[in-house]
């Protein structure tokens, strides 16, 4: 009976054919390591700030005069309003944090190389859309941090020479941040961006299962078939790594709930303690720190001295990512195979990252400016010696198959 | 190896403590706060509702919620509230109008319902017990903690009033005096200092429950979902294991 | 890679139990969503019981208020508008109030109030048929309503007619007779609407 219904849809939706494509005959290579769970676990938060997104939304007040004791009101008077709202806060910086670990591991093992392009191309575009939606979610708590750093972010248009005051005032909708803005920064964030990024992690995935995955030896497995033109390296998605990352997702939640139960403002870099106070236009917190998750590069942005060239900077840290795949001449894919001069680079790169984000979160010193600006160069200094280096490369051989 | 220093990089940055605007750099005291005791919490409610709410309202708490997390009977709820017509479900809210506050005061009281989330139990317990006398301030007292305190020493009769000592740093005309201790009343209060020091503890953790009542719902709910968890990831990796068994390479 | 598991009784068990698991964890995880659904702090608040002072009410005169977002109708009957009742009941669909969800226990009697208030009719000016709000109609025999009339509710939507009792009359679209709100008396004069004999404790 149920055999006779599944056999009448199949007839009509290609649903075994999407299982069998994606799932139950997707090869994948059998050497995936740890760094291998954040892409399903990515997946896993996206859908968890989706529906709590909706729940926070049936009882949010998108106003200036109601959005901040409506937050308070789901911490307070909303049933299980708190576990919902610290799942939605806790939720956006394991996103980031998820998020930086997958790009982490793309560079090590080369995942942006041919013919992986463009599965990294999506993947920072939606990197990109996702600092979006975190900016524009940030403002709807509507307390001091919200406002201000809204006002800080937003004031950076106005550099742009020529139109920049008047892009500033069009992206506002108002002289200051205001009703107008919240208002449409709460359509952006909870309607317009979330189906961006639906459909860009819809061409990330669609891409990746074009190619094949990359594995941390860098081996094309597709290049090495048995006679039912299974490759010999590869084992179905469906069961093998549907019970590991089930594994990994247990151990991602167990953590992400001892910082739900028990660290939910994650000592302020979570929920920033000055946002706690309602918004107040007429007066400036003492020391405005972005979350921690944009913090490199607001760090990168006060290492220039001039606001233009620094606003550039800022945005050509993330816009350079997209050449990656083509600054990288080198067709040794994984670190493991490179030379010890790529190696010290992708982690100088690494350490500048989380050090400008150390430096992002301070109050501004001129010891912290000349840091940031050394660690500023170090993170594009990356980009840079990564197209010299790959040149004429030193690498170990590549094995035939997975080792 | 590389990959555990990085991990411990990224832990070390999100355990970095956030830096927060240092008012003043009088040390803070630990106030110690504990929620799980209940009696401590109910005697702060009692202190609040008796010297701070008659000028602050703290709009964002109702009382039934304060006797339903500290078990409060009904007897014991009612004590709490302001008036006999007071409901539950209410909020606490000052009776001083905001224009009466304005005019008399300068300024209107703030909401004390999130003040601990925002500046931490120990500041407010410190901010609570260093008030001192400073003849040039508005109301004739100061605050370590919060130069230029816009509020009067509500407790001066509880705790007396202490006496800054000040130290001078630099000469001439840049000369600064910088608050370094302070000293014990002449004339005490009608509390000893522990006295007053645990009323204020008291009230401190009231303050903190009151900014978060959550806090209780984390904890109590906290141990049952990591068990849970524990046990999913203990059966997945089990599960895991045994599909992997198939896997020889 | 072999094909077979080397245990399969093995491999069904642990699959089995983390399916169950698995099934388990959902089930806890929907609650918070699920439970959120219910009335706020907020709304039980706003929804609390209503003190209202009918000391002042003079007879044959109707009061409102507002209830969980109810009208609620306190009327002072007089000795006429009582005896009135009984004249009408072979009119009425629900005379005895045979409706349990119409009232609560202590009014299932002529009056649909407190025995020891009889006097007073505390009622949900809500319409049950599409819950409009009846207006109170006391006089006798008005043009409009017909030489019958003995004073009572008349909902302006439907034409639904109910006596002062809140009873409701055979032949209009309302289905039951109107619907008595739990109450009680503090004192004489202050009832507290949706107030239960715990609250006098």
């Amino acid at each position: 009976m149920i055999k006779d219904l599944g056999k009448w849809v199949d007839d009509r939706l290609p649903v075994s054919r999407f299982w069998n494509a994606h799932l139950a005959k997707y090869y994948v290579p059998h050497n995936f390591n740890f760094w291998y769970y954040f892409g399903s676990l990515l997946l896993v938060v996206f859908v968890l700030q989706i529906v709590t997104g909706i729940w926070l939304t049936m009882s949010y007040k998108p106003s200036a005069e109601n959005a901040f004791a409506s937050v308070e009101y789901i911490m307070r008077d909303v049933e299980w309003g708190w576990l919902l709202r610290y799942m939605h806060s806790t939720g956006a910086s394991f996103f980031f944090i998820a998020v930086y670990l997958h790009i982490f591991r793309g560079m090590m093992y080369g995942s942006y190389k041919k013919p992986r392009e463009l599965i990294w191309i999506f993947g920072v575009l939606i990197l990109l859309v996702l600092m979006a939606e975190a900016f524009m979610g940030y403002l709807l708590p509507w307390g001091q941090m919200s406002y201000w750093g809204a006002q800080v972010i937003i004031s950076l248009f106005s550099s742009v020479p020529v139109i920049g005051p008047d892009l500033a005032l069009w992206v506002r909708g108002d002289y200051v941040v205001s009703d107008a803005t919240l208002n449409r920064f709460f359509a952006l964030h909870v309607i317009a961006l979330p189906l961006v990024l639906l459909f860009l992690i819809g061409g990330h995935i669609m891409a990746l299962h074009e190619v094949g995955s990359n594995n941390p030896d860098g081996v094309e497995i597709k290049e090495n078939k048995d006679n039912t033109g299974k490759p010999v390296d590869g084992i179905p998605f469906h069961p093998y790594y549907t019970v590991k990352d089930l594994f990994g997702l247990g151990v991602f939640m167990f953590i992400f709930a001892v910082v739900l139960f028990y660290w939910p403002d994650g000592g302020g870099l979570f929920l920033e303690h000055p946002n706690f106070t309602p918004a107040d236009p007429l007066k400036t917190p003492e020391h405005i720190a972005p979350v921690w998750y944009f913090a490199p590069h607001y760090a990168i942005l006060r290492a220039i001295p001039d606001k233009f060239l620094g606003v550039v900077a800022m945005v050509a840290a993330i816009l350079i990512l997209f050449v990656l795949p083509w600054l990288d001449r080198n067709r040794t894919r994984s670190i493991r195979y490179r030379s010890t001069a790529f190696k010290v680079n992708l982690f100088a790169f690494a350490a500048a990252f989380i050090g400008l984000g150390y430096l992002g979160t301070q109050a501004p010193t001129a010891l912290g400016t000349l840091a940031s600006q050394i660690l500023s160069a170090v993170y594009f200094g990356f980009f840079v010696a990564v197209f010299f280096i790959s040149r004429r490369e030193r690498t170990q051989p590549v094995p035939e198959r997975l080792q | 190896m590389i990959r555990i220093t990085f991990l411990l990089c990224l832990i070390g940055l999100l355990a970095a403590p956030n830096a927060k605007a240092a008012s003043s750099n009088y040390p803070l005291k630990d106030a110690e706060v504990d929620l799980g005791d209940k009696a401590s919490l109910y005697r702060g409610a009692q202190t609040f509702m008796d010297s701070c709410a008659s000028c602050h309202g703290a709009k964002m708490m109702r009382f039934g919620r304060i006797g339903d997390d500290l078990g409060l009977s009904e007897e014991q709820l009612a004590v709490l509230l302001p008036e006999e017509l007071t409901k539950p479900g209410d909020v606490i809210e000052t009776n001083m109008p905001a224009e009466y506050a304005q005019r008399t005061f300068g300024i209107v009281p703030p909401d004390l319902t999130l003040t601990a989330r925002v500046n931490g139990g120990d500041w407010l317990y410190t901010y609570l017990t260093t008030f001192y006398a400073d003849p040039d301030a508005l109301w004739g007292v100061n605050n370590a903690v919060f130069p230029d305190v816009g509020m009067p020493h509500v407790l001066a009769a509880e705790q007396g009033l202490f006496q800054p000592v000040y130290e001078t740093e630099g000469e001439g005309e840049n000369a600064k005096r910088r608050l370094v201790g302070l000293e014990s009343p002449e004339r005490p209060g009608t509390l000893s200092e522990e006295e007053f020091e645990q009323k204020m503890r008291d009230l401190t953790a009231f303050m903190v429950y009151m900014a978060e009542p959550a806090a209780l719902l984390r904890a109590h709910y906290g141990p049952y979902v990591l068990v849970f968890l524990f046990i999913f990831t203990l059966v997945m990796y089990l599960l895991k294991k045994e599909y992997w068994r198939d896997i020889k390479h | 890679m072999a094909d077979s598991p080397s245990n399969p009784a093995r491999r069904r068990f642990l699959t089995g139990a983390a399916t169950a698991v698995g099934a388990v964890g959902v089930g806890f995880a929907a609650v918070p969503f699920l439970s959120s659904f219910q009335p706020s702090a907020k709304a039980q608040a706003a929804g609390a019981p209503v003190d209202m002072n009918i000391g002042k009410l003079a007879p044959g005169q109707m009061t409102t208020v507002a209830w969980r977002g109810k009208p609620v109708y306190v009327v002072n009957r007089t000795d006429r508008m009582l005896d009135s009742l009984s004249e009408i009941e072979d009119r009425l669909s629900d005379p005895h109030s045979k409706v349990a969800s119409q009232q609560p226990e202590f009014a299932t009697n002529l009056y649909r109030a407190r025995k020891e208030h009889e006097r007073y009719l505390v009622i949900v000016g809500l319409c049950t048929h599409l819950g409009c709000a009846p207006t109170y109609r006391p006089e006798v025999a008005p043009d409009d309503l017909g030489d019958d009339w003995r004073g009572g509710f008349f909902c302006p939507c439907h034409g639904s007619k109910f006596d002062l009792s809140g009873r409701v009359y055979k032949g209009v679209p309302a289905p039951t007779n109107l619907v008595v709100p739990q109450y009680v008396y503090i004192t004489d004069e202050i009832i507290r609407v949706g107030g239960t004999e715990e609250d006098l404790a």
